[in-house]
């Protein structure tokens, strides 16, 4: 597809380098000629210079030929102005990124008269990825498949795990679990394990199962797979005003700690059954005051990477909390995923996700056959999901008469709803998603993962 | 420095070696020449070297700019020693280094020859000669990006690296696509010009190598006259196609994807064809006396203009003998070139004009001093940073040059020659003036003068840097 991105920031370099990887045409518009250059120059791009919402600025960057155009500079009002004069120049589908409140409450009235295709608000996209998190507490990261049906998720095994030392088959034969494990995460190494692989402590894995069954997974290695009934946050920001208003529903208690004086009382108009508290989330004494050692879960969503990161370490510290860190800086992620933080959430990527998300599913609408795709571990491993459309030479074939391509796992077959686990004896029919955890990049079709 | 990756690369090089040394081998079964077994030969080296030292992946794809440079310079430098190779096996060349000159010559898009005799020659080597003319021309590189998958954002540091201009435009977002669209228009373009050749009445082998001649802007011929001994209307055909070969592909493009009042105003193509006006009715008025008819006139003087500003460097007439104001006309548009982002060598056009802008820019400056200007070029502000690569680029070429006459003048050969000599292999032309005219050729020079002519080719067709980064101790470095 031909796609223009408007906005060089955080956002529109991860897309470009996603998008451009993916397969796309892509042209990014930047008003400062310094770093439109330098992403032109990073990936293979094309680089214009100038405002994204002139029209000749637009035309010179092709949005006659365009298929999408992508808004995410930092102000919202330029964003929807660009998708505004795209949809009128160009007729192709837009994407904006709007982040101010205001314009949230009337969302669905500003995207329908513009006719923009997608409106992403980036705080709201972080509270909805915190609150599935909040469901899994166990897990680090959770992504779905099949319309939510079944989940991917990652854990680290603990200390003293009954998994120390066991291969993969001890999974289904000692502990009668029907989950599949699909990557493990061992140092610096990636492996994409056999039955006969033996697990260690403090690997990192990533299993493919339905929510039940994952949690009786995780209940049967000995994690605690409590439900989560207190949340703590630090900081209350517009992500914690959307994560409060998606978790008191589900009879979760919270508990916000902010410290600036007009905004509690915002947060305690808005939300009037949480708990809002004036103070320095920073400071010990008050923490202990409030209770962090008894917290279920702790959210560390302030301002400053470096505050986050010492408040999570330090929940990990005193409490049993399934602790949340939001990160903003990209570039030192494997130095922040060495330490155990729990889940580490970094906005922009959040983002950027959710917006691939739509681009992958228009796609498919145009000719790839994947429903999603998701990074499990970056730049090195990918979960796809595949819709199997037409006779190809795949169906009906046993699995394990299939001469699959090396460092490939098929992760689930999902038929009409009911999901299968796959083994050898297993086989693809029509109208099934299939989804297929791979090293290998670049696969458009569930053909390609044969030899 | 990332050795592995570029190792890599310079192994991909060498396989399309040996699919471009197919050819003349093709060429040796159709004159049924022994020739043919010289590049069987090397073509067999060049594809089992390269297949097994591509066998072994790249470590890291780390790719800066600077192993973008060195990969372009190695690989031309690669392409030269092996091409060369077939030639001094053939026998037919009195020396590799003689082999080598031939070969860099053709590939660097000059044309000029070591050769007294070119007539003796057999039909494979001339189509060989010919022939690297055409891939030179547009660049090897680029070739490769068009047809190889390499992923990775790096590519853009070779096209950089390889194509002429102060700056590299895209046509489309990837490099791929546009070194492919780069290609077909070429290919098109040189499609049609053999055609019309054969129109003309020249033989098959005739118009295809002197069509890669024009193409490329080389200037190899089959004949010793050059191209003298055609008919008018052949000659007419490839005086127009050296001018089409010398504009900026972008204009095609523009063509091509109908947009042509775009392509009407492209500045850099208005100031080129505007020069080549301008010379030729200089030299026509200047010359007449000499010829039967104006028209004969300006028909030598077109000729002689559109071959030497394009750099390519075929005569019909021995212009050595024209009258003095003519010969430095032509010596200026040695130096001016073609434009940016054709096949052509030279400053190019583009580099002239933006100079002329800063002088003139400079002049305001003095008389208000306080004026703030920017200079435009082809509707856009010229930044500093191309600016400043503009004026360092006029530095260095003045530096290489003047050390390159400095050197061959050890040969105690006359100062026009000398002088013209550098200026003909600088700027990718071909003949010079004097003992290196067009009806003579290097021979006069000893083998160390060769050499240096030799690098001035290469440095010319690279555009300087990428050659001069070779011998900075800093690029060898590891990281």
């Amino acid at each position: 597809m031909q796609i223009i991105i408007v906005g060089c920031g955080n956002v529109g370099t991860t897309l470009t380098e996603q998008l451009s990887k993916e397969g796309h045409n892509i042209t990014v518009v930047d008003r400062d000629a310094k770093k439109a250059e330098s992403v032109a120059n990073r990936f293979d791009v094309m680089g214009v210079v100038g405002n994204g919402a002139s029209f000749t600025v637009q035309n010179e960057a092709g949005i006659e030929t365009a298929d999408l155009m992508i808004a995410v500079t930092t102000s919202d009002e330029l964003n929807l102005l660009c998708c505004l004069i795209a949809r009128k120049a160009g007729g192709c589908n837009t994407i904006a990124r709007v982040r101010n409140p205001i314009y949230n409450k009337e969302i669905t009235y500003i995207k329908e008269e513009l006719g923009l295709s997608m409106v992403i608000n980036p705080e709201y996209a972080a509270a909805c990825e915190i609150a599935r998190l909040l469901k899994f507490p166990s897990a680090i990261k959770v992504d779905s498949f099949a319309k939510g049906r079944v989940e991917l998720l990652k854990c680290r095994i603990g200390e003293g795990s009954v998994l120390d030392k066991k291969p993969l088959t001890y999974i289904s034969s000692g502990l009668r679990c029907d989950v599949l494990i699909c990557t493990v995460e061992r140092g610096e190494e990636v492996f994409i394990p056999s039955g006969n692989f033996k697990l260690r402590e403090k690997d990192i894995i990533s299993i493919v199962a339905s929510s039940q069954k994952a949690n009786e997974f995780f209940r049967k290695i000995g994690m605690v797979t409590n439900r989560i009934k207190n949340c703590m946050i630090i900081g209350g920001g517009e992500t914690t005003y959307y994560l409060a208003k998606q978790l008191l529903p589900m009879g979760i208690e919270i508990k916000i700690i902010e410290q600036d004086k007009e905004r509690c009382n915002e947060l305690s108009e808005l939300l009037p059954q949480a708990m809002v508290i004036r103070g320095d989330g920073t400071e010990r004494s008050l923490l202990y005051e409030e209770g962090m050692p008894n917290a279920h879960s702790f959210v560390a969503w302030t301002n400053l990477d470096e505050e986050n990161i010492m408040l999570s370490l330090f929940a990990k510290n005193v409490s049993k909390a399934k602790t949340i860190t939001k990160v903003h800086r990209i570039s030192y992620d494997e130095i922040i995923d060495s330490m155990d933080l729990g889940s580490v959430l970094y906005p922009k990527h959040i983002t950027a996700e959710y917006i691939l998300q739509y681009v992958r599913a228009m796609q498919n609408s145009i000719g790839s056959n994947i429903e999603t795709l998701y990074q499990l571990i970056e730049d090195k491993v990918e979960a796809l999901e595949f819709r199997v459309q037409e006779k190809s030479a795949l169906v009906g074939i046993p699995l394990k008469e299939l001469q699959l391509k090396e460092n490939l796992l098929i992760a689930c077959i999902n038929r009409r709803g009911v999901i299968i686990t796959p083994g050898g004896q297993d086989t693809i029919e029509m109208g099934d998603t299939v989804v297929v955890v791979t090293t290998n990049q670049g696969f458009h079709d569930l053909k390609d993962i044969l030899k | 420095m990332n050795y592995s990756i570029i190792r890599y690369i310079l192994c991909r090089v060498l396989e399309f070696q040996a699919l471009f040394l197919s050819l003349p081998c093709i060429a040796s079964v159709v004159y049924q020449e022994k020739e043919g077994w010289a590049y069987a030969a090397v073509l067999a080296f060049c594809l089992a070297v390269g297949f097994v030292g591509k066998l072994k992946k790249p470590k890291s794809t780390v790719f800066y700019a600077k192993e973008g440079f060195v990969t372009v310079s190695l690989s031309w430098i690669i392409l030269s020693l092996t091409g060369a190779l077939p030639l001094y096996l053939s026998g037919e060349f009195p020396s590799y280094t003689d082999a080598l000159f031939e070969t860099i010559s053709g590939l660097t898009t000059t044309g000029a020859s070591i050769l007294p005799d070119v007539e003796a020659l057999s039909q494979c080597n001339l189509f060989w000669r010919s022939f690297t003319h055409w891939i030179g021309g547009m660049g090897v590189l680029v070739l490769i990006l068009a047809i190889l998958p390499l992923a990775g954002g790096y590519n853009m540091h070779l096209m950089r690296a390889e194509s002429p201009g102060p700056t590299v435009g895209k046509l489309v977002p990837r490099v791929k696509y546009t070194a492919r669209n780069l290609y077909k228009m070429y290919v098109v373009l040189t499609v049609i010009q053999i055609v019309l050749l054969l129109v003309t009445g020249m033989s098959p082998f005739e118009s295809m190598t002197l069509s890669f001649g024009t193409a490329g802007t080389g200037g190899f011929g089959v004949l010793n006259s050059s191209i003298g001994s055609y008919p008018m209307v052949s000659q007419a055909v490839i005086t127009v196609f050296m001018i089409l070969f010398g504009i900026n592909f972008n204009v095609y493009y523009l063509l091509w994807t109908k947009k042509p009042m775009q392509a009407l105003h492209h500045e850099e193509m208005r100031y080129y064809l505007g020069i080549i006006v301008v010379a030729v009715l200089l030299i026509t008025a200047n010359i007449k006396g000499g010829f039967h008819s104006l028209l004969d006139a300006f028909h030598h003087a077109a000729f002689q203009v559109a071959s030497i500003i394009t750099t390519t460097g075929y005569s019909t007439a021995d212009f050595n003998q024209w009258p003095e104001f003519s010969k430095f006309v032509l010596v200026l548009l040695m130096f001016v070139g073609a434009c940016a982002g054709s096949t052509g060598g030279g400053i190019k056009v583009s580099r002239v004009v933006i100079m002329l802008k800063l002088v003139k820019n400079e002049l305001s400056y003095l008389i208000h001093p306080k004026r703030v200007r920017q200079i435009h070029f082809e509707q856009h502000v010229v930044n500093k940073e191309v600016l400043r690569s503009i004026s360092v680029f006029f530095i260095t070429y003045a530096m290489i040059y003047g050390a390159s006459v400095l050197l061959i003048s050890l040969d105690n050969l006359d100062f026009t020659t000398n002088f013209t000599a550098v200026a003909a292999t600088l700027n990718n032309i071909g003949p010079g003036l004097g003992q290196v005219g067009p009806a003579e050729n290097f021979t006069v020079y000893s083998q160390p003068a060769k050499y240096v002519l030799m690098f001035d080719m290469l440095a010319g067709r690279l555009e300087l840097f990428p050659i001069l980064l070779l011998f900075t101790p800093a690029t060898w470095k590891r990281r």
